[in-house]
């Protein structure tokens, strides 16, 4: 199993705080899956313009193509002008229509306040579903009161994110088991 | 019609186009040399002539896994290596390629074909050729409107003044030689979405239309939208011929032929275009109401019928050969398609 964490900003360090927390929790307590952790800030990545990912150089092309090879996708995201930032939205752009098919994808969310706690529900969930992801339904939100200076202080929140992780890959197991009966049944 | 040399008391038509992909045997890893392909596409064109069908077009793609880059020459090669069938591209990326050299070589491939050939003009859907033949893709949409217009009024005249964005302009520019019937039938290439296929209506051109899976249904909406942009602006649909082209592959049964193609389109989407093709798609292609045309050679009779009836199209062009399928089940379903297919929908068709 290859999952991918994307830390969806490149500017500040509670989503990659967060992000890679759980990136450390799937790797000590699965040790067999293969995790990447995509900190958007590490690279260097244009606006889509509609080709094929397979078709984009350098930093694009590696950043869509890890993703495109993941089984599952754990999405770091803080809010920007009550939405997800252009960064990680530029990333769906870059994939093709129903990129996400047959993937699992759960979000890992921070934020300024409580206010905007159901813009993942209403404006990342939408975009994870049109793109055709299996959805992990209930996400970590995280506020700005919980970090010090690149640690995470709430245990509530680390519990939360424990619990992401798990839901993640056994929902990431469970697909993969039912996709692959689903396939056995096929003649060909 | 005859203007794009159908015939329309012949009955639909029936063609194999290939896109030249070069693609490894995915049961066995092997990828046969480049020189054997295109040999087996220029064989290829020469038993599906000798089996009676009508058609046999190349596609040009600048990216791995093909090898007819060059399709204007391997398209002489099979002028050459043939008599009657008909020949052309599919597609010719005009965006990328001067109008007036594609004119030159594919009037002249007429000349040796004897007056058989035709251009079927289309944008690419993967975009090596912008970087490699030094094109902006930021011009994509533009590029290839102009150059298709270019190439269109190169056919209409054989002295040609123009001017535009992309290319120098041509004063008086004699454009030679000239097909053998004066003009060639120069089709545009339509994906899926209805705007360009709205786009063809408006400029008055045949539609080559390609099809990979889904209801017949939902790509005659497509077609539709054509024959309604060729009113509005004044053309008689009855004058324009489509022709529609998606996967075929015939075996004893629908799970033969399934079995026998799913992994060869499956692994050479994932090559070619970065994303398999999902099973329960393909399992839906075998629906009597899907495009999809792999199956027993009776039931993709069946299908070939309905989609006439509900397209109305003249012409419709088999892919077979993708994902490097080996050579041996191509002859086999050519002597299939010769036997059974063609008389089959000669003999519903023919007015």
């Amino acid at each position: 199993m290859k999952v991918v964490a994307i830390a969806g900003s490149i500017v500040g360090s509670k989503t990659k705080t967060a992000i890679q927390y759980a990136v450390e929790t799937i790797t000590n307590k699965y040790p067999d899956i293969d995790t990447t952790l995509l900190d958007l800030a590490d690279y260097d990545i244009q606006f889509s313009d509609g080709r094929n990912y397979l078709d984009y150089k350098g930093d694009t092309k590696k950043v869509t193509e890890t993703i495109m090879k993941a089984d599952a996708l754990l999405i770091g995201t803080p809010i920007f002008q009550a939405s997800i930032p252009g960064t990680l939205k530029n990333i769906f752009d870059l994939l093709p229509t129903s990129a996400l098919e047959g993937k699992v994808a759960s979000m890992i969310v921070t934020a300024g306040s409580q206010r905007h706690y159901l813009i993942p529900e209403q404006q990342l969930k939408p975009i994870l579903g049109y793109m055709k992801a299996q959805v992990v339904q209930s996400y970590v939100y995280i506020e700005d009161v919980d970090f010090y200076r690149k640690e995470i202080t709430n245990d509530d929140v680390i519990f939360r994110i424990e619990r992401l992780v798990e839901d993640t890959i056994t929902l990431t197991k469970t697909y993969q088991q039912i996709q692959a009966e689903k396939e056995a049944e096929y003649d060909f | 019609m005859e203007k794009y040399r159908i015939d329309p008391r012949k009955g639909l038509e029936f063609g194999l186009y290939t896109l030249g992909d070069h693609l490894p045997n995915p049961e066995t890893g092997e990828r046969i040399p480049a020189s054997q392909r295109l040999d087996e596409i220029i064989e290829l064109a020469k038993i599906a002539e000798d089996a009676g069908i009508d058609f046999f077009s190349v596609g040009e793609s600048h990216q791995d896994y093909f090898t007819t880059q060059a399709h204007a020459v391997v398209l002489a090669a099979i002028a050459q290596a043939t008599e009657k069938i008909k020949i052309a591209s599919s597609s010719t990326i005009i965006s990328t390629l001067d109008p007036v050299r594609v004119y030159e070589d594919f009037a002249t491939i007429d000349l040796i074909s004897k007056g058989r050939t035709e251009i079927v003009a289309g944008r690419a859907s993967r975009v090596g050729n912008f970087d490699l033949l030094g094109y902006d893709l930021h011009d994509y949409e533009e590029l290839y409107e102009e150059k298709f217009d270019l190439l269109l009024k190169i056919n209409e005249n054989e002295y040609v003044d123009w001017e535009g964005q992309f290319r120098a302009p041509l004063k008086n520019a004699h454009v030679l030689p000239r097909p053998l019937n004066g003009s060639l039938p120069i089709w545009r290439a339509v994906g899926g979405h209805p705007s360009s296929a709205v786009k063809a209506g408006y400029a008055g051109v045949p539609i080559f239309v390609a099809m990979l899976g889904g209801p017949a249904t939902l790509f005659k909406r497509t077609i539709d939208s054509y024959r309604d942009a060729l009113e509005r602006v004044g053309h008689d649909p009855n004058e324009f011929p489509v022709s529609t082209a998606g996967f075929f592959y015939l075996a004893e049964t629908t799970q033969q032929a399934q079995r026998e193609t799913y992994p060869f389109i499956n692994a050479g989407m994932q090559k070619t275009n970065g994303r398999g093709f999902a099973k329960q798609i393909f399992a839906q292609g075998a629906n009597p109401h899907d495009v999809m045309n792999i199956g027993s050679p009776q039931e993709v009779i069946e299908k070939i019928l309905y989609q006439h009836e509900t397209f109305g199209h003249q012409r419709y062009i088999a892919q077979m050969d993708f994902g490097g399928i080996p050579f041996d089940k191509l002859r086999k379903n050519i002597e299939i398609i010769g036997k059974e297919v063609l008389p089959a929908i000669r003999k519903y068709t023919v007015k």
